[in-house]
């Protein structure tokens, strides 16, 4: 059930428990003691709710940041990644295998905010040899969600 | 011109679908729960290849029996599914969709009066199939009591000496009801013993909800007289590309060839390309809608169990059948009024066969969001004819 269970909230967290049970094939409690289950193991990290910022009128930028970095003795990239994702404008922080090491995702009201936290704040870091910033024009897809378009019922509304 | 048309044609009733499709499509705004096709697009992987085989010039006939690769493919999938082996180039023909199988299967073993057994409710081609193919469709009725499987005795009974064919249409549309392994066993044994043969249409083989999948070609004695369809429509949502395909014995598959020769030359090559890639890489696509169908299926179940509807719960495709006899409606009244009242489409179950009188044929081909809404209707519809008194 486990793996069926987070399919399905990963899609949709609001969805009740009534009717997860109805559609697990299970017990109502069984669920409640699954996702506290979940929430302990850390496995469920938290039920956050997917916003398209680009149809409200609230300004937002955001940005993608490559971060090649030295990495320290006995801490490897820990350290510095901690430091870089302890700041709130930061949405993620992520290591990466190939050209650089961190892959930093930011958010921001504007362009010169997130120029600014780049230069004032992640290329002053003592490890960061250089960073590569790269801003979000348009988002098409996002957590598995397509946000650009409705898809519609094409087919015959009647059939054998 | 006098005689301008086939008695035969003219004779064969028109789909009691077409006509419930007829009024449907006049309502703007009904939400519908009548589709026989998944409501998920092709996986894009698979697409891909198509459009990639385009790219690429893809654009001529295949041999007549289909790609090679892609009768191996089907070959491989057949053994890892069922156990049994074809040999991909004399005992698989890729066709036009299961349908054309179906017509060719049968017009490829029958002969001016022999009989077809066609178990009902089922999907509304045999019947007109067999007739074109100069046989004479006898029809078992199946029964809810039965969970609508096919029961030895109910075969035994049918037989008679001109019976050349069983239809064996398992998982079943429009009922949802699947044969288990000792179901297979029974009726194979009456098959045996009366030296007949079998058209299994397994289109939903990839879609059942309890035991996986078993075919009759599995049973000792039946792959050598057992005509097994299939195809790429419901296992990998590509119902428009039309593709599907039959296995058999070479004498049987040999004769198919030479019909799907003749009348269609061979199957959409963009199709077979397409399919190629479904059948190599489309484990996880299956998987995965299966799994959302199951759960829509446990949320209709449990709908029909809180507005007190009789339902048997079916294990397979993507339909369920409830019982409406206690509204003392035929179906087709009860589809129409629902229509007309709340504006929500279902099928007849007479459209499947005679014996569907009583019940409604409902697609969970659907999403959740528009299950939740045409069911809140169908409870108001139902709680509205309780209280009417009728």
């Amino acid at each position: 059930m486990r793996e069926e269970l987070l399919k399905i909230i990963e899609r949709n967290s609001r969805i009740d428990l009534k009717e997860l049970a109805v559609i697990l094939g299970v017990e109502e409690i069984a669920v409640v003691n699954e996702l506290q289950a979940l929430e302990e193991e850390g496995i469920i990290c938290g039920y956050h709710t997917m916003i398209d910022w680009e149809k409200t009128s609230i300004e937002k930028v955001s940005a993608l940041i490559e971060v090649r970095v030295t990495p320290q003795r006995g801490q490897g990239f820990d350290n510095i990644a901690e430091r870089i994702y302890k700041y709130p404008e930061v949405t993620s922080v992520y290591l990466i295998s190939g050209g650089y090491d961190l892959l930093v995702t930011l958010e921001g009201k504007s362009l010169k905010e997130i120029s600014g936290f780049v230069s004032d704040k992640l290329s002053t870091l003592d490890s960061v040899l250089s960073t590569a910033t790269h801003f979000i024009l348009k988002k098409y897809k996002d957590h598995g969600t397509i946000l650009t378009k409705k898809c519609e019922d094409t087919r015959e509304k009647v059939s054998p | 011109m006098k005689d301008m048309l086939s008695k035969q044609a003219v004779g064969l009733k028109p789909s009691g679908i077409r006509k419930f499709f007829d009024i449907v499509s006049e309502m703007e705004d009904a939400i519908s729960l009548g589709v026989g096709e998944p409501d998920f697009d092709t996986p894009w992987h698979i697409r891909d290849e198509g459009i990639y085989s385009l790219e690429k010039g893809r654009t001529f006939y295949t041999s007549n029996s289909g790609l090679t690769e892609l009768r191996q493919e089907i070959s491989n999938y057949i053994k890892r599914k069922q156990g049994v082996v074809y040999d991909p180039l004399h005992e698989v023909l890729i066709t036009v969709g299961g349908s054309e199988a179906i017509d060719i299967g049968l017009r490829a073993v029958i002969n001016p009066g022999d009989e077809v057994l066609i178990p009902q409710p089922s999907f509304v081609s045999y019947e007109p199939c067999a007739i074109m193919a100069g046989a004479v469709p006898v029809i078992i009725e199946l029964k809810e009591e039965n969970e609508f499987r096919l029961t030895a005795k109910e075969l035994e009974d049918a037989i008679t000496e001109k019976t050349k064919i069983l239809i064996l249409p398992f998982p079943n549309n429009p009922t949802g009801a699947i044969m288990e392994r000792k179901d297979l066993e029974a009726i194979a044994e009456v098959i045996r013993k009366h030296d007949i043969l079998v058209m299994s249409d397994e289109i939903y083989a990839e879609l059942t909800y309890k035991d996986k999948h078993v075919s009759i070609v599995e049973m000792e004695g039946m792959r050598e007289r057992t005509i097994l369809i299939n195809g790429f429509s419901k296992a990998y949502a590509m119902t428009g590309w039309r593709l599907g395909y039959a296995c058999g014995p070479r004498e049987i598959l040999e004769q198919m060839t030479k019909l799907h020769q003749f009348a269609i030359m061979c199957a959409p090559t963009t199709s077979q390309y397409a399919a190629v890639e479904a059948l190599r890489n489309g484990d996880d696509d299956v998987r995965e809608m299966s799994m959302a169908y199951n759960q829509r299926r446990r949320y209709l179940m449990n709908a029909f169990r809180e507005m007190k509807l009789t339902c048997f719960e079916p294990f397979g495709a993507f339909y369920v059948f409830p019982c409406i006899k206690e509204f003392g409606m035929t179906s087709e009244e009860f589809a129409e009024r629902f229509l007309a009242e709340e504006k929500v489409a279902v099928v007849p179950g007479t459209a499947f066969g005679d014996c569907g009188e009583g019940y409604l044929r409902i697609s969970y081909a659907y999403s959740m969001d528009n299950l939740k809404l045409a069911i809140g209707k169908l409870a108001d519809f139902v709680t509205r004819l309780r209280q009417n008194g009728k």
